[in-house]
């Protein structure tokens, strides 16, 4: 395993710097748009990779309201993190493609509110997993995970289900993408996605580690306070 | 062309500044790791 990071970052690395040269050089320049629909390449991929680990944490955190098991705890926490990360450069770049495109930086449109409502509730998942002390928070932020999830479809099936300013999916929604398009969009996808696992696979060693030493602490504390025997409860804080 | 740098800028800016956190919550796991070694 020690060995596997490394090469997977350097094969990930390659295949960032690989993408970036396809969607700058390689991928042809839209008709309307010109360079500037270019930006499709980042803003796509980053979307999908956010609702990918927000599946993981949908995943993660029905298998610990179920099972009760701290590893999906600490695996839902991670994917919700990151699925943040990814989240705030689709809220990022959008409003840099849509300047140049509608003349505007945002527009109160069904896409992009519930982009935004999405962005809050994660956002506010991992404020309560900081903030509170109480050994049900594990449980409080699977529940709030859930409802996180349900607006993941509502996103991306808005531009169906309402009138929208937002493009049509590029995937399925009866647009033609260029071939040669929909190839530099695959590969700059599979290449944040790796780079996604990668971070995940970081931070997940982080928080077994910072649970560890939470651990550690509060067996001490309470072999300072002469009661050890109690040590076995669970630990309800977890992410910081 | 500015918008579409701007644009990629923008992502690597926050990945970045996402690593670094990581990086330095990293560091400091590890001195309160040696810390409690040595207690």
């Amino acid at each position: 395993m020690k060995r596997l990071f490394p090469i997977l970052s350097v094969i990930t690395a390659a295949l960032l710097a690989y993408a970036l040269y396809e969607a700058l050089v390689v991928a042809p320049t839209e008709r309307t748009m010109g360079d500037v629909q270019r930006i499709f390449y980042y803003h796509v991929p980053s979307a999908w990779t956010a609702f990918l680990l927000f599946l993981v944490n949908l995943v993660a955190s029905v298998t610990y309201l179920v099972r009760r098991n701290p590893k999906a705890d600490a695996l839902a926490v991670v994917c919700a993190e990151v699925g943040v990360v990814f989240c705030t450069i689709v809220l990022v770049t959008g409003p840099i493609w849509a300047r140049p495109v509608w003349g505007i930086w945002w527009t109160w449109d069904v896409r992009l509110t519930t982009t935004l409502v999405l962005w809050l509730i994660y956002v506010s998942y991992l404020v309560l997993r900081r903030f509170s002390d109480s050994a049900q928070t594990p449980v409080l932020a699977a529940v709030l995970a859930i409802f996180g999830a349900l607006d993941v479809p509502l996103v991306y099936f808005s531009i169906w289900f309402f009138r929208t300013q937002h493009p049509q999916p590029v995937i399925g929604g009866g647009g033609s993408l260029d071939p040669r398009m929909a190839h530099v969009l695959l590969i700059n996808w599979l290449a944040f996605s790796c780079f996604a696992f990668l971070v995940c696979w970081s931070r997940y060693r982080l928080e077994l580690m910072q649970r560890e030493i939470e651990e550690a602490h509060a067996m001490e504390s309470l072999a300072g306070t002469g009661v050890a025997a109690k040590a076995s409860m669970p630990l309800g804080r977890s992410s910081r | 062309m500015k918008y579409l740098f701007a644009a990629y800028i923008a992502t690597w800016a926050i990945h970045g500044i996402y690593l670094g956190s990581l990086v330095q919550r990293f560091k400091r796991l590890r001195q309160q790791w040696k810390e409690l070694g040595k207690k």
